[in-house]
């Protein structure tokens, strides 16, 4: 039995005040969350609840305020040299382009110019953008940029992968293609994933399991879902089936209350 | 839509300003030959230009050129470099920043004009101080444009350049660097137009040469037409300069929209 790949244990994270007489904003209160080595993780929530800090304590980026992180078996310290992070919002380097966000990574490790472009090129080919590379960011549409960013995570080929809704902002027909596309790489080589969503059904289409977290603050898991559907899937094809929908039912249960609390919470905000 | 699209094409736009130009020198012309503006005053274009032709057929103005235009590109790229490194270094260094910033805000609220004679006592009349002064204007305008830049620098960009490995030195110059530019061209066009105050002005309080001293010399003989010959020629090879800050920026903003 290998080290499970992640491990957070009683994690909290409390932001200071954001201005005199406030009071501090605790996101996350003792969350605990193991992703064995190769498990594809979805986690679900309603907005604001701490999903995205989560992943920043999991990347190294963000300390929490307690608790730690175990990777690999060894205790988190500085960044997580063994993650991809595919970030929520933008994050490519707008002054490079599509090529060149995608070497980057490789050009930093020090790998001969020659070849990163050659396996930048088959990366783009990949997730679908053969002959854009020489284009500057401003000239991609969303998605396509979404893309580059897969792009420039894989290449590197991290053992964790962190997504925080990469798909969000593509049309459902291109957002079911790379899904599929992820789901083709992931079981190729499997890495770990941890995949946050607000797509209940993306989440169940795509993962071994589905943490369900509650509204915030001091928001911590609810809920998990051992999603036992049989791989390869198609995420299309599989939302039809009536396992699917059972599984779905029973998440959507214990998600319906949180979801609704959230949005109260929003409206009083 | 947009208002480019309602612009003439540029070669009308091209004949439209010079006639503008030359609407412009037929009034001067015709309003100092007519005596409603005296031309002692305002001088006379035909004598400028004149002037002017004289200088550069003769090779008369030539060292002065040299000279001014030396003293110019050292305080320009002298000025730029030094901004520059003071800019990311600053930028990156919050406590030495915070240490620091009321004193460079109250060196760069000093008018620095009144800096030349101390540098005429440090450098002497010749080049330096001229330099100096020049240095002293540019550095400053590039330095906060870098330092807004350096911070201003989007968060999440440089999380994900960090999680992908980049080292300290790779930042800068991957990210830090590429981001501050645009600030830094923003600014440059402004130095170009200060790095020539600071030759110019250097030379009137105590030279031998450059063009403003011409300018002095000309002035102290109540030869008006010279004295716009210098302004004129400073002002075309200011103006040269600056395309080729445009330029550069074209080509090293080639990623930004538009
Ligand atoms: N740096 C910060 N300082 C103060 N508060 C923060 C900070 N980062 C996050 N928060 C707060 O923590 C809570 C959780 O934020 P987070 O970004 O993790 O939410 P999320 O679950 O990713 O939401 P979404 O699904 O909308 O992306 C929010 O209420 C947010 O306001
Ligand atoms: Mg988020």
């Amino acid at each position: 039995m290998s080290a499970p790949a992640v491990v957070l244990r009683d994690i909290s994270c409390t932001f200071p005040p954001s201005s005199r007489g406030s009071q501090p904003y605790t996101a996350v209160r003792d969350v605990s969350l193991t992703i064995a080595d190769g498990e594809f993780v979805s986690v679900v929530g309603p907005t604001g609840c701490g999903k995205s800090t989560l992943l920043n304590v999991t990347a190294g980026l963000l300390t929490p305020s307690t608790g730690t992180v175990d990777i690999f078996g060894e205790k988190l310290s500085g960044l997580n040299r063994r993650a991809g992070y595919m970030f929520q919002a933008e994050a490519l380097m707008p002054w490079r382009t599509a090529i060149q966000n995608v070497m980057a990574g490789l050009e930093m490790r020090g790998v001969e110019p020659v070849e990163s472009r050659n396996r930048a090129t088959e990366w783009l080919g990949r997730v679908g953008l053969r002959g854009r590379g020489d284009a500057y960011l401003h000239q991609l549409s969303g998605g396509m940029r979404k893309r580059v960013a897969l792009a420039q995570i894989l290449i590197l080929e991290p053992q964790i992968l962190l997504m925080d809704e990469p798909f969000g902002a593509l049309d459902v027909q291109t957002r079911q293609l790379m899904e599929n596309e992820l789901l083709a790489l992931w079981s190729a080589n499997r890495k770990s994933v941890i995949f946050i969503t607000h797509d209940l059904e993306e989440a169940i289409s795509m993962s071994d399991r589905v943490v369900v977290m509650s509204a915030g603050p001091a928001s911590r898991p609810i809920g998990e879902f051992s999603i036992d559907l049989p791989r390869p899937r198609d995420v299309a094809e599989i939302r039809l089936t009536p396992e699917f929908l059972k599984i779905h039912a029973a998440i959507w249960e214990t998600m319906r209350d949180e979801v609704l609390k959230g949005y109260q919470q929003h409206e009083r905000a | 839509m947009s208002a480019r699209d309602t612009l003439p094409p540029l070669w009308r736009l091209n004949v439209y300003r010079l006639l503008l130009f030359v609407a412009s020198m037929l009034s001067w012309h015709v309003l100092t030959q007519t005596k409603i503006l005296p031309p002692f005053f305002f001088g006379e274009p035909l004598r400028v230009f004149g002037q002017i032709w004289k200088w550069f057929s003769s090779g008369s103005i030539y060292p002065h050129l040299a000279i001014t235009l030396l003293e110019t590109m050292l305080a320009f790229f002298g000025g730029t470099l030094l901004g520059l490194i003071a800019g990311l270094w600053l930028g990156l260094k919050p406590t030495a920043s915070a240490l620091l910033s009321p004193y460079l805000k109250a060196l760069n609220s000093m008018p620095r004009l009144i800096l030349a004679p101390i540098f005429a006592v440090w450098f002497g009349l010749g080049l330096w101080s001229k330099v100096a002064l020049g240095i002293s204007i540019v550095f400053f305008l590039v330095f906060f444009n870098v330092y807004h830049g350096v911070r201003e620098v989007n968060p999440v960009v440089l999380a994900n350049a960090r999680m992908l490995g980049a080292s300290k030195r790779q930042l800068l110059r991957m990210v830090y660097v590429p981001s501050a530019m645009t600030w830094v061209f923003a600014s440059l066009h402004n130095a170009v137009g200060m790095a020539f105050v600071g030759a110019v002005i250097g030379e009137y309080l105590g030279s031998v040469k450059g063009i403003g001293y011409l300018i002095l010399e000309a002035e102290g003989i109540f030869d008006i037409n010279a004295v716009l010959g210098g302004v004129i020629t400073l002002t075309m090879f200011a103006y040269g300069l600056d395309m080729i800050v445009t330029w550069a920026e074209r080509r090293l903003l080639r990623w930004q929209p538009n």
